[in-house]
């Protein structure tokens, strides 16, 4: 009994002050990718470095940056050496459409509040249920760890409930492979109307490094009307803090 | 080990395939046998196609008492004698071959799909019926007082979906029926005719907590096909990847197992420092997972004196807040009432299953890769292994303690090596064509094996990648016999095996 009171002094009070404070992201942190607007050099080769086909190129060689695909790899830069496409260590991105997620040298518009109804409802009490859906556990992993003090997305009112008929909309994660489908689909249907739902990561939003395999679906974008998108591979635990504070007109 | 039956493989060597011995099925069927009833165990076992529409089986045998590597192979047409009813170790591989390649191994006592998808071969018919997840028969016990429970593929955690079936009498577990493949999404398919500019990542998802060590054994294989030589401080920078990969996981393990039987401050701590371990990843190449950090040839970082001095004050503080998490489970009576002697697994029935990692070490079977096979830094920086006798929850909880102290004590000891903020990478020449190659690499969970097969352009006519959990899932089913159906989420958190590195 005294060990544990002693262990509680000794590890300190330790959530994080957010959103009174921004959070500290690492020196090498590659967050929102801040593109120019300038015509890349050897345009073919740097949309080419791409592995998900996140990157485009108009006619006049200008980059399109669809964050909804990208996993955040860093080669694109890397082939332009930074001239056009560079990675910037701001850690908000999420939207609510999936237009917003394409970037073009203009600046991204990010997630608004819920409308007004649905924010009187959900806006101090947000129960959520997650789906695994056929990812590879690391967005799991990070939606997961907010519930640890250092975290503690509790405070917003945003919990993570065990069925989903506690809840009130679901947080997808993954491509949805074809195996999991009827059971997302399931899920899904169990949720009590009004509902929303949020894509967490590349794969959820559209299928990630994983679309166009036969074994998949493009994301959860791609069967179920979706109200907050998150993109990252996998999102930073802040990143998605901020989709959903934002998506409850918290920030 | 019958010489002409097997070819010697050196771990992190290629050999021309042209040299593996071609036995007959009847030949391949003992040679395996009798190797593994000496002691050796099955690395990977699998098919590919090959010429006449028969497939070929490949068997990559470890022999981690010598630290050495032997392989074999057998050409087989639709059906097969079953390697199982001799060796238990072989089930879920030839379920898999089964599925992949619509071949029967038959005598095989319980041929089931494991991932559910149509067979690779084109034309071929498969083994079982086409049913999803979920839809398969199970395993059933019928007579008086016995229930059936069926939980997933959706949990009541935010944790992947896979489906567990138990067949209980009362409250004890008479058996536990595991059913994956809720998670696939293709990978190992999508190797074949790589590498591309996708395979690296296809292989940092394929279990993403495991990013760091399914990268280290495909860059590996990569280097060791074109005869690539690594810089000691590119070695360094993986190995300690690869154990802050480790600490993250199982301080996070041992938190889950305090929040499974409800004492709190643990699992409070432990879910927080869990975190801390990742962003000293994060440190070093921007992603908490390590993407990005382990390309072919090298290692993409940024280690300045700054930072290295960063990491060594987070290392002490991590490790102090560990230990003053931890060691409040070992104090606690109410705790150890719960871990002690609940999922209890023998040393015996952990050799026969071929586990790998802590399940294996928390049973005292001395099997860690780094030891065994070592890689990298590892041949000149030993980690003793860590065992514990008693094969239980509290065995696979303290067999993981006793790691994170000695993961800590290496990093520590490495770091000062590095300095400078040197980023160097080998020059990756083309990759040998016809070749064979295996790699293994200590993961947090065990054993990772990957295996390529080499065409005559020097791209991979087949990549298996074998995950520690590959081994490990039924190790969990036979713990949770004669169990309460009410300590399976603990067993299953002290297992804590990968869907989705099972899944591909």
């Amino acid at each position: 009994m005294w060990n544990i009171f002693k262990a509680r002094t000794r590890q300190k009070y330790r959530t994080y002050d957010y959103p009174r404070l921004e959070p500290v992201l690492p020196e090498m942190f590659r967050g929102r990718p801040v593109l120019d607007g300038q015509p890349l050099k050897d345009a073919g080769r740097v949309v080419q470095s791409c592995p998900t086909g996140a990157l485009s190129a108009g006619k006049d060689k200008t980059p399109r940056l669809d964050m909804g695909l990208c996993i955040f790899c860093g080669q694109c830069e890397k082939a332009c050496s930074g001239q056009g496409i560079k990675f910037s260590r701001e850690h908000s991105l999420a939207a609510r459409r999936r237009a917003d997620l394409v970037l073009a040298g203009k600046e991204q518009k990010l997630a608004d509040a819920l409308e007004k109804n649905t924010l009187r409802l959900f806006g101090r009490s947000l129960k959520l249920r997650q789906v695994s859906a056929g990812g590879c556990n690391a967005c799991e992993a990070d939606v997961n760890v907010l519930n640890t003090p250092a975290f503690d997305l509790g405070r917003f009112g945003i919990q993570f409930v065990a069925s989903p008929r506690h809840a009130d909309g679901l947080l997808i994660t993954g491509p949805v492979t074809k195996n999991m489908e009827l059971a997302l689909q399931k899920t899904y249907a169990a949720v009590p109307e009004p509902k929303i739902v949020i894509a967490a990561g590349a794969c959820a939003i559209s299928g990630g490094i994983f679309a166009g395999h036969k074994e998949t679906c493009r994301g959860a974008d791609s069967l179920l009307k979706t109200d907050l998108l998150i993109p990252g591979c996998p999102p930073h635990p802040w990143t998605i803090m901020d989709g959903l504070l934002r998506l409850l007109g918290k920030l | 080990m019958n010489e002409k039956s097997f070819l010697p493989l050196v771990h992190g060597e290629s050999v021309q395939r042209a040299a593996i011995p071609r036995l007959t099925v009847p030949s391949f069927r003992a040679a395996v046998i009798e190797a593994v009833s000496r002691g050796n165990r099955i690395a990977a076992f699998f098919g590919h196609p090959a010429e006449n529409n028969l497939v070929e089986l490949i068997a990559v045998l470890a022999d981690d008492a010598r630290g050495a590597l032997a392989t074999t192979s057998a050409l087989a047409a639709e059906t097969y004698p079953a390697l199982t009813p001799d060796c238990p170790q072989a089930h879920w591989f030839e379920r898999e071959i089964a599925e992949q390649w619509a071949i029967t191994p038959t005598g095989h006592p319980w041929l089931k799909p494991i991932r559910f998808h149509a067979p690779y071969s084109a034309g071929r018919k498969p083994c079982f019926p086409l049913a999803g997840p979920g839809l398969a028969d199970y395993f059933q016990v019928e007579g008086e007082e016995v229930h059936e429970v069926a939980v997933g593929p959706v949990h009541a955690g935010i944790i992947e979906p896979g489906h567990f079936r138990f067949q209980c009498h009362g409250e004890n577990v008479l058996h536990l029926e595991i059913e994956l493949g809720y998670q696939h999404r293709g990978i190992e398919r999508r190797l074949r005719k790589a590498p591309d500019k996708k395979t690296i990542h296809y292989i940092e998802t394929a279990a993403g907590d495991s990013t760091v060590a399914h990268a280290t054994a495909y860059c590996n294989v990569l280097e060791s096909l074109s005869s690539a030589r690594l810089t000691a401080a590119v070695q360094i920078v993986r190995a300690i990847a690869l154990e802050l990969e480790r600490l993250a996981n199982h301080a996070g393990d041992l938190g889950a197992m305090a929040g499974d039987v409800g004492f709190l401050p643990t699992a409070a701590y432990c879910g927080r420092i869990r975190g801390d371990w990742l962003n000293m990843t994060a440190m070093l190449c921007g992603n908490r997972f390590g993407r990005g950090l382990i390309r072919p040839g090298g290692a993409d970082y940024a280690l300045g004196d700054a930072v290295i001095t960063e990491l060594k004050s987070k290392l002490d503080a991590a490790e102090r807040d560990t230990a003053g998490a931890v060691e409040l489970l070992w104090q606690s009576g109410s705790v150890m009432a719960r871990f002690e002697e609940t999922g209890v697994l023998n040393a015996h029935e952990a050799a026969a299953l071929g586990l790998v990692g802590p399940p294996a070490r928390a049973c005292g079977i001395t099997r860690d890769v780094r030891q065994d096979f070592p890689s990298g830094i590892f041949r000149y920086a030993q980690i003793p292994v860590s065992t514990w006798q008693s094969g239980d929850v509290f065995a696979r909880a303290f067999v993981r303690w006793l790691e994170i102290q000695r993961s800590i004590a290496f990093i520590r000891e490495q770091l000062p090596m590095l300095g400078g903020g040197v980023k160097n990478s080998a020059v990756m020449a083309p990759l040998r064509p016809d070749a064979i190659t295996a790699a293994l690499v200590e993961g947090w969970r065990g054993e990772i094996c990957h295996v390529a097969l080499t065409d005559s352009e020097g791209c991979f006519e087949h990549y298996k990648i074998v995950d520690p959990s590959f081994h490990n899932w039924f190790g969990l089913a036979l713990a949770m016999r004669r169990e309460q159906i009410s300590d399976f989420p603990l067993c299953n958190k002290s297992f804590n095996l990968s869907y989705c590195g099972h899944d591909l």
